[in-house]
């Protein structure tokens, strides 16, 4: 395990290393992903110009709305940051025969492909979601309880860890069909259910696909519970979605490895 | 071995194109390319509806807590039929990967081929996007006719048939804004060869302005400070409307009459300048680009 974790860290440095060679290429990465984030939060305060909250009786108003997002910001950025960049790797490597060098180290293949580069502009986002979280938090009308903040980080943890086994996942389906250009879209598109609250999927097809992406691809449960523990309080139903978060990351890591292992093991080299 | 290209005098011998028959064998070539991941290339395309079902979501939600049946002129069907017709508005409009591979070829050296073969890398890379863009109707045709028909009961009565003509002609002419759009935005990298970030900015701005986010008519009543004047009057003074945003509008009935001629005009007049600068641009870029070795 240490030897992992100084082979991550050495990943890590060289990675800050390469972005600080390129700083203006660098800033710019983090104005544009500022700018991303920025026209996402101009378009939710239109939304707030036309209606006080987002669902009727949701209880998603301006502030709690906003908190939402901010936890959005800070888990995808964690996800964007340690790995995606690696991730949207693994499609060429695969069409290229490039993933054979990797097979053959003396590593795991699956920390390899998934932790070996990182993208510190990303982090740009979280440090916005942080201020963000702050100032909506400070406008709550009822300030969150002591266990709320507790669990937050933890429940941060799980959707990154939901969200690391979707990654894995994907990227076991690029092994498998030899090139996935859609791998990176496909994450944006499924992740996207994730960005708003739960409650807006409602009535005859929107129950469904909630139960859907609650329990079996579990992309609701990464920010709505977070965010929710802290926007709401904490009532008999919420404590139930704590502990199904919990389960789902840790069935998500697991499962993502089993079904990644077996890709690698279908996989027939592209090299020569 | 090196080798500076002066492009301009081979290109001149061979004229702009190499013949319809050169550009028949490019089509060709793009369409065996695009079909040899067919699998990957449906996923993708499926993949394109999952944002619209969160956009009819979130509407809703939007309007069954606010009350109101109107929003800038939108009920909530308008509001989903005008997301929907975006989507087919982008299908024509946008050019994934056309800037980033454009930059590439001008960082990595291959773009050098093409100055020195009797083909004309403008009209190569159009008879590739043609291509592109064929197969994407192929496969995309069953879904988009599926959903579209899933979702009927958002769209108003069909317009008449001069409104529908105006509508095709503004997709076709969405197309190939589009195109020189990207194309010039990609050719920046003779100047700046690293130009990803200024292409996802360039996107960022694209979906803002574009009305592909929401629909420009929503900012009708955010002042910019100038009396009289409000955002959605300096968006449409840009060419982004006209690749997502107009031809819905058209479609929806909210521009009509002497209005979408005008509108009409206007986007042709944008095309013209558009193929002008990108052919400046590449005439420019290629007088001062310099390839070594290979």
């Amino acid at each position: 395990m240490r030897r992992y974790i100084k082979i991550f860290s050495t990943f890590a440095r060289a990675c800050l290393v390469r972005d600080m060679t390129f700083r203006v290429n660098f800033l710019l990465e983090c104005l544009t992903s500022l700018g991303w984030m920025s026209m996402n939060l101009a378009f939710y305060l239109l939304i707030f110009s036309f209606t006080p909250e987002i669902g009727r009786g949701s209880g998603w108003s301006r502030e709690p709305f906003f908190a939402f997002v901010a936890t959005g910001l800070i888990i995808n950025s964690i996800v964007q940051t340690l790995f995606m960049p690696s991730a949207s790797e693994l499609t060429e490597m695969v069409r290229t025969g490039g993933l054979d060098s990797v097979l053959v180290r003396p590593l795991d293949a699956q920390f390899l492909l998934s932790m070996h580069r990182f993208d510190f502009s990303s982090m740009a986002n979280g440090l916005v979601g942080l201020g963000l979280l702050s100032w909506a938090v400070l406008r709550f009308p009822v300030t969150p309880p002591l266990i709320a903040w507790l669990l937050y980080p933890l429940l941060i943890v799980c959707g990154v860890a939901i969200l690391y086994g979707l990654i894995i996942m994907l990227a076991a389906a690029t092994i498998l069909m030899g090139r996935n250009q859609s791998l990176y879209d496909f994450w944006f598109y499924i992740t996207n259910f994730s960005r708003y609250p739960a409650e807006i999927y409602a009535g005859p097809w929107g129950d469904p696909l909630r139960s859907f992406c609650t329990f079996v691809i579990p992309i609701l449960l990464v920010v709505n519970v977070p965010a929710g523990t802290l926007a709401r309080p904490l009532s008999g139903e919420s404590w139930g979605m704590v502990v199904l978060t919990f389960a789902a990351a840790g069935i998500s890591v697991g499962l993502s490895r089993v079904v990644f292992q077996a890709a690698l093991a279908r996989y027939r080299s592209a090299s020569s | 071995m090196s080798t500076t290209v002066n492009s301009e005098s081979l290109r001149t011998s061979y004229g702009w194109f190499s013949g319809l028959r050169s550009w028949w064998r490019m089509l060709v070539i793009c369409l065996e390319e695009r079909l040899a991941y067919r699998s990957d290339f449906a996923l993708g395309t499926v993949m394109r509806f999952l944002p619209i079902v969160t956009q009819v979501f979130l509407w809703t939600a939007v309007f069954a807590a606010s009350s109101r049946t109107d929003i800038a002129g939108y009920s909530r069907d308008n509001i989903v039929a005008y997301y929907l017709l975006t989507m087919v508005t982008r299908a024509f409009s946008s050019m994934p990967s056309l800037a980033g591979g454009i930059s590439r070829s001008i960082r990595d050296g291959s773009v050098k081929k093409y100055l020195i073969q009797p083909i004309d890398y403008i009209g190569f890379l159009l008879a590739s996007r043609i291509a592109h863009k064929l197969v994407y109707y192929i496969v995309a045709i069953l879904p988009f006719a599926a959903v579209l028909f899933f979702c009927r009961g958002y769209f108003p009565p069909a317009p008449d048939g001069l409104t529908i003509a105006a509508y095709i002609l503004s997709l076709l002419l969405s197309f190939l804004l589009g195109f020189f759009l990207e194309a010039t935005l990609g050719m920046i990298a003779f100047w700046f060869l690293e130009v990803s970030s200024i292409i996802f900015a360039y996107m960022l701005f694209q979906y803002l302005l574009s009305g592909h986010m929401f629909p420009i008519d929503m900012l009708a009543d955010i002042p910019t400070g100038i009396t009289g004047v409000s955002l959605a009057d300096v968006v449409r003074l840009l060419p982004f409307e006209y690749t997502a945003y107009f031809p819905a509008a058209v479609w929806l009935g909210k521009i009509t009459g002497w209005e979408l001629v005008r509108g009409l005009l206007i986007e042709i007049t944008w095309l013209v300048i558009m193929i002008g600068v990108c052919r400046f641009v590449w005439w420019r870029g290629t007088k001062r680009y310099s390839g070594f070795g290979g």
